[in-house]
């Protein structure tokens, strides 16, 4: 008995079948929480006026942009390791997730950045790094499309997300070097200890991110039950055609 | 290895077209900036570095799609896959080869581009080291990106669309390096950051470059 017995299409389609409701209930609760709680009980900031209420759309997806490559990542090298089927398939189904996310923090960065900074745009290092994600995205999900042969195009995204990985990471350190921020640093207190963020706008932030994370888990299982049933399709298919 | 090295090299000096290419292309490219942005000689001095690095890369990744293809086809890398010399110093070569036939071309070309772009003096030696730094780089990922798009039909446009990403570090280094020199600011850092991504690259990317390949094969 390991946790790897959870990997089998058979048995992760019972417990996804079971747990996908409640774990969607959850994330749709805690993201209207934390969004309404956001909108509308909160004052506003006295620099930022009401944009500060941007911050519980945008902080969010950009966290779970970043979060769903790491994903992507781990479920590569799990793909690459272990031969896992579905390892493969809940990669695939992450990544147009994770690009939504991205287009989502980019477009809400630059709805807040023209009232803020004057400008949709600027070349910051933050703004570019994320430009550069969106970019790994969208050559990831093109590469599963270009691919006919489903495992060799496991095979080679996975080898794509892992080198992709080490440049995007390197990407962030070289956009830093190359511009100097208008972004500002993290309101977010887990690497720095310190808080930037009052408690009143802290708390409803920590539930949305909580409900992004939620809503990000439900988005992932319906899309890896999808692609294991349009594998499952296509295997009865090819079973039919060699029937005939 | 050597003997895999010679073939390429043999192979893109008498088939014709690809060798001198790249360079035609950058040649051009480079020529075009100025009718875009207009003659005013302090302006092009201000973008030439960037301009210099920017056609060098997209010449390199000109020829890519040739890297691997011509082989896949006709069923040479086959051959070479079950030869008892290893995928990964296969894919190393093969690069090496590139490199030759295209980086080294273009770090030459590029100081004479450099004075129609009126790029200040004191920034010649710095534009040759960094670009022959920057661009063994840029063959070894532009081979990692041929290995992943080899088996397709229309991998030309894919593998741009790849490779061009993984391109981002090593460009803001080469082209910064450069642009410091003009300005007369210390260029060490840059240019170690690019040896440095061309070190790393030469480690990693041909184990990468051959696991797309044995997949492909298979």
């Amino acid at each position: 008995m390991s946790i790897w017995k959870y990997a089998n299409p058979q048995l992760f389609m019972s417990w996804t079948g079971k747990a996908l409701p409640y774990i969607a209930t959850l994330a749709v609760i805690t993201t209207m929480t934390g969004l309404i709680w956001g909108f509308f009980f909160t004052g506003d900031d006295y620099r930022m006026g009401s944009t500060v209420k941007i911050i519980y759309i945008h902080v969010p997806s950009a966290m779970m942009a970043i979060n769903a490559w790491i994903m992507m990542l781990i479920a590569s090298l799990i793909w690459l390791v272990r031969r896992h089927h579905v390892s493969a398939l809940a990669a695939k189904a992450a990544a147009p997730i994770g690009l939504i996310m991205t287009v989502v923090a980019l477009a809400t960065g630059a709805i807040w950045g023209k009232p803020m900074w004057g400008a949709y745009w600027a070349w910051d290092p933050r703004l570019t790094s994320f430009l550069i994600l969106f970019l790994f995205y969208v050559g990831y999900m093109a590469l599963w499309e270009a691919v006919e042969n489903s495992d060799t195009a496991a095979d080679l995204t996975s080898v794509l997300c892992l080198v992709g990985s080490v440049f995007a990471l390197l990407s962030r350190y070289a956009v830093q070097f190359w511009n100097q921020g208008l972004h500002q640093g993290t309101s977010v207190p887990l690497a720095t200890g310190e808080r930037s963020v009052a408690d009143v706008f802290f708390v409803p932030l920590i539930i949305s991110m909580l409900g992004f994370t939620l809503m990000f888990i439900a988005l992932l299982l319906l899309r890896t039950r999808t692609e294991v049933r349009a594998r499952r399709i296509s295997a009865l298919q090819a079973r039919a055609r060699l029937a005939q | 290895m050597i003997g895999i090295l010679k073939r390429d090299l043999a192979l893109a000096l008498r088939a014709g077209g690809g060798f001198g290419l790249g360079l035609a292309f950058f040649f051009i490219v480079v020529v075009l900036v100025p009718f875009g942005v207009g003659p005013n000689s302090t302006t092009l001095s201000i973008i030439a570095p960037g301009i210099l690095w920017i056609g060098a890369l997209l010449a390199c990744l000109l020829s890519l799609d040739r890297l691997f293809a011509l082989d896949f086809e006709d069923g040479s890398l086959d051959l070479l896959a079950t030869s008892p010399l290893p995928l990964e110093a296969i894919v190393l070569g093969k690069a090496i080869a590139h490199w030759l036939t295209t980086g080294l071309p273009l770090v030459l070309l590029a100081p004479v581009l450099g004075v129609m772009l009126n790029l200040p003096t004191q920034a010649y030696i710095t534009l040759l080291i960094s670009l022959s730094l920057g661009t063994p780089a840029l063959s070894l990922i532009g081979a990692f990106g041929a290995a992943l798009t080899v088996g397709l039909k229309r991998g030309g446009l894919l593998l741009s669309l790849l490779v061009l990403p993984l391109y981002i570090p090593t460009l803001i280094y080469g082209a910064d390096s450069v642009a410091r020199a003009a300005t007369d600011q210390p260029t060490t850092t840059p240019l170690i950051m690019v040896a440095a991504i061309t070190l790393g690259c030469i480690a990693l990317l041909p184990f990468a470059a051959a696991a797309a390949l044995r997949s492909n094969l298979r």
